[in-house]
């Protein structure tokens, strides 16, 4: 018999059995859903929520999305498209920095708080997650939030669990918001342009009304992306048009936006960090990456750097993490002050006691 | 509403506590006089009061730290308070209990608008935050209807919301950042200007955590540039299960609003009489606003108004200039002072999907004839999130405790059809005892485990959230 066969479980009292087992054996586990995401170097039986797969409910005039783990995100994107909706905050593929096949799931999604480049505009993967269902690293049932659009009632744990990289319990079922689909779509395109330009290009735009839900460069080209009912946008990419002209932008009506938004242009080559810092510190920063060797792009208006290179970042900014290791050693998690460590291991402690749920992951 | 007996030996070493506050704060920062503490009795809830032990109202991080150090160490519960606007008994104090007053803290310390934030301290006014913005463009979105009144600490310790959360979300969707003070004095940093915390979480589980973890002294908010304009339609229905579809096909369409609220016939009537808004004689009445030029909010006008069109409305009014808009909002705004008149009432704050709340309406009607109480509803359609009002006469002996139980029956009903006690106002006392309709046992005790972490002798804010058995037996336990 073959222990990862039992270790794919297909319903939430098969998560308890197995974490309450491991909760009492400290058998530590490595919680995976498409394989898309982490690269853990830690211990640990794997963990498969593949199995327990499937959208639960899907109400779209309520804007709501229940669905278990496992779920594939692009048969999520496909089955709300046709309902005019999506998920507005643009979840991105990791897979493709990482280089691995798999297909990512609304498991591993909430799990990363993974956000494109809409964040921006729309807010992070958290700020959609409505509620969730999970079990403990004792193997407790347990639930938070719920399927309304204000829904904090008592703590709000679900954005604990958010981001918090299967490290404090495993997902066994997420609620999400889901928006209109914004029917058009124009880009503006700024070719030849430096980071410190691109950010002056930002700045200006994102201190308009006009809604812009993507701001990045890439390879020397600053993109603005423009979403919505179609008259908007015409008003909307003109203004935009004239308040920029000095910087010569062009229209593009087919940018790579999926590609941006996986960070497909640093798919290969070396150790990739994925920096968050304040967008106007972003251009000096940037001018320090390259002198440690290496290339960098930005996304979030300047929020958020991606760095290939050889070179730690963390001298220059300190909310680095490192994403693809290509070799490199030591935590991928940025260091915490001590007084937040110590909060969070109290909570680490508190949710999964027997420090069985990815153990060494999220650890500076 | 039951509370704990106040603990006898704090409330006699008083006068030590009072000496140790005023050895570490400025003369005028510490009240014990009696008929001075009288004023922080209880908050907006005003059927339940409690004159604290004292009050201290500090101007700075390093004082909220050296109070927390001070009743940290000998053990005094403390109660947060902002504005007192808590509709839902959250800063309702204790006798054995200091109340710490952030509205001295109202300093705007930082507006970068290159990065989209303000930082501020937490005793600023949610409105003011926006004043500060206005001239450079920008705004704070979340706009509770108290914001002329109530600070930023309040709205980040319930989430608070308001009318255009529809599209811009609630506070925890807006906070960046926050200084933070702990039960041992110690002063954390979470977040910051940066677009997402590094680590875990934990300016999501402190906001809308209702001063159960920490005291926020310090805030960096999201800003948003200012729309070109916005423009409301008033929307008059035949009934609210239609009125309840026209939201749902409005949302469907692709437009979103930035808001859209609701009034039932009650509510209605009660407007009409005080405010004289022209409200149309309906059973409901949608006001939905949307935002950006000219051009845009004709185009999105000329949608819902096809939407409404489909549903044979009793009336479809557009606001021709800022008079007819304001006139349009106008009896929204006054809908709690009208109903104020009418007689004494609770408001309530249930959520429910928005799919079912032409059944809850039907239902909240049939419990109102059952409890013999009259009800009006106004809400966040776009959002599920009702305000029922409890009208009750506060004179006649027994007649709050029925408008309670009316009450407590509605926000059983929100939990029941798959919605949630509270949308902005909070737990605080008034929910508390409902907590375990909606949160099995063990769901509770997690929460109660993440206070353990932050606030490992419970001092900060006592009796709140957590129903008063459970947080009993959870602190027994943790005492074997």
């Amino acid at each position: 018999m073959s222990i990862a066969l039992d270790l794919a479980p297909t319903t939430e009292a098969e998560v308890s059995e197995i974490l309450a087992d491991s909760h009492a054996r400290r058998t530590p586990l490595r919680i995976a859903g498409g394989g898309t995401r982490v690269e853990n170097p830690g211990p640990g039986e794997p963990l498969s929520l593949a199995r327990l797969s499937g959208v639960v409910t899907y109400s779209p005039a309520e804007m709501t999305l229940i669905a278990r783990p496992g779920t594939p995100l692009p048969e999520v994107r496909a089955m709300l498209a046709a309902e005019g909706q999506a998920l507005a905050f643009d979840p991105p593929d990791p897979g493709r920095i990482l280089g691995r096949n798999g297909t990512p799931t609304l498991g591993g999604m909430v799990a990363a708080n993974a956000s494109g480049p809409r964040r921006l505009l729309a807010g992070a993967c958290r700020d959609h997650l409505l509620g969730v269902r999970f079990v403990d690293g004792r193997g407790r049932f347990l639930k938070n939030g719920g399927r309304v659009m204000k829904n904090v009632t008592g703590l709000d744990l679900s954005k604990l669990l958010a981001g918090s990289h299967g490290t404090l319990a495993v997902l066994t079922e997420v609620v999400l918001k889901t928006l209109p689909l914004l029917p058009a779509r124009t880009t503006l395109a700024f070719p030849g342009v430096t980071e410190t330009t691109a950010l002056r290009i930002f700045t200006t735009a994102l201190s308009t009304p006009f809604e812009v839900s993507g701001a990045v460069h890439v390879g020397g080209t600053a993109f603005l992306r423009l979403e919505g009912l179609e008259g908007q946008l015409a008003y909307r990419r003109d203004r935009l048009l004239a308040l920029l002209a000095e910087h010569r932008p062009e229209v593009v009506d087919d940018a790579p936006w999926d590609d941006i938004r996986d960070a497909a242009h640093f798919a290969t080559g070396g150790p990739l960090w994925r920096i968050l810092c304040k967008p106007t510190d972003a251009p000096g920063i940037c001018t320090g990456l390259r002198a440690i060797g290496g290339d960098c792009s930005l996304d979030w208006g300047g929020g958020l750097i991606w760095y290939r290179g050889p070179g730690n970042p963390r001298g220059l900014a300190p909310h680095a993490t490192l994403i693809r290791r290509a070799g490199v050693q030591g935590p991928a998690f940025p260091p915490l002050p001590a007084a937040v460590a110590r909060l969070q291991d109290g909570l680490r402690r508190t949710f999964d006691p027997a420090g069985i749920l990815n153990p060494g992951l999220m650890d500076a | 509403m039951a509370m704990p007996a106040p603990d006898q030996r704090i409330i006699a070493r008083g006068p030590q506590i009072v000496a140790a506050l005023r050895a570490v704060l400025p003369a005028d920062a510490v009240i014990d006089d009696p008929q001075e503490t009288r004023a922080y009795e209880c908050d907006a809830l005003t059927a339940y009061r409690c004159p604290p032990l004292a009050v201290v109202l500090p101007r700075t991080t390093a004082e909220v730290a050296a109070v927390m150090g001070v009743c940290g160490g000998m053990g005094v519960p403390v109660v947060p308070r902002g504005a007192g606007t808590s509709l839902a008994g959250g800063a309702l104090p204790t006798a054995d209990c200091v109340i710490l007053g952030t509205m001295r803290l109202r300093e705007v310390l930082e507006i970068d608008t290159d990065n989209r934030y303000v930082r501020v301290q937490t005793g600023v006014t949610n409105l003011s935050v926006s004043a500060e913005l206005e001239p450079l463009g920008f705004f704070y979105a979340p706009d509770p209807s108290s914001q002329l009144a109530c600070t930023i600490a309040g709205n980040i310790a319930m989430n608070s919301g308001g009318a255009h959360c529809l599209k811009y979300g609630v506070t925890t969707n807006n906070l960046l950042g926050a200084t933070v003070v702990l039960t041992t004095g110690e002063v954390v940093e979470l977040g910051g200007p940066e677009m997402g915390p590094a680590g875990l979480d934990l300016l999501g589980i402190l906001c809308g955590s209702e001063g159960q973890l920490g005291v926020v002294t310090e805030a960096t908010l999201r800003i948003l540039p200012r729309p070109e304009g916005a423009r409301p339609v008033l929307i008059g229905f035949g009934s609210p299960e239609v009125a309840g579809e026209c939201v749902a096909n409005i949302i469907r369409s692709g437009v979103l609003p930035v808001a859209i609220e609701y009034m039932d016939e009650p509510c209605l009537r009660a407007v009409e009489a005080f405010a004289k808004a022209g409200y149309p004689d309906c059973p409901a009445v949608l006001i939905v606003e949307v935002e950006g030029s000219r051009a845009e909010i004709d185009d999105q006008i000329a949608r819902i108004r096809a939407i409404a069109d489909a549903l044979n409305p009793v009336e479809f009014r557009e606001s021709r200039n800022a008079d007819e808009a304001l006139a349009i909002w106008k009896g929204r705004k006054s809908a709690f002072g009208a109903m104020g008149r009418l007689g004494d009432y609770i408001c309530l704050d249930g959520t429910v999907p928005v799919g079912q709340l032409p059944y809850t309406l039907r239902r909240i009607g049939e419990l109102s004839r059952q409890h013999g109480l009259e009800v009006a509803n106004v809400f966040h359609a776009g959002d599920g999130n009702m305000h029922p009002l409890i009208l009750f006469d506060a004179n006649t002996p027994g007649d709050l405790a029925r408008a309670e139980a009316f009450g407590a029956d509605i926000l059983r009903l929100c939990v029941q059809v798959g919605g949630c006690l509270t949308g902005e106002h909070g737990v605080g006392v008034e929910k508390r005892d409902l907590m375990g309709d909606q949160y099995a046992p063990d769901d509770l005790t997690i929460q109660m485990q993440v206070k353990d972490v932050f606030d490992p002798d419970w001092l900060l804010n006592p009796a709140k959230v957590f129903p008063l058995d459970a947080s009993a037996t959870h602190r027994a336990r943790a005492a074997e």
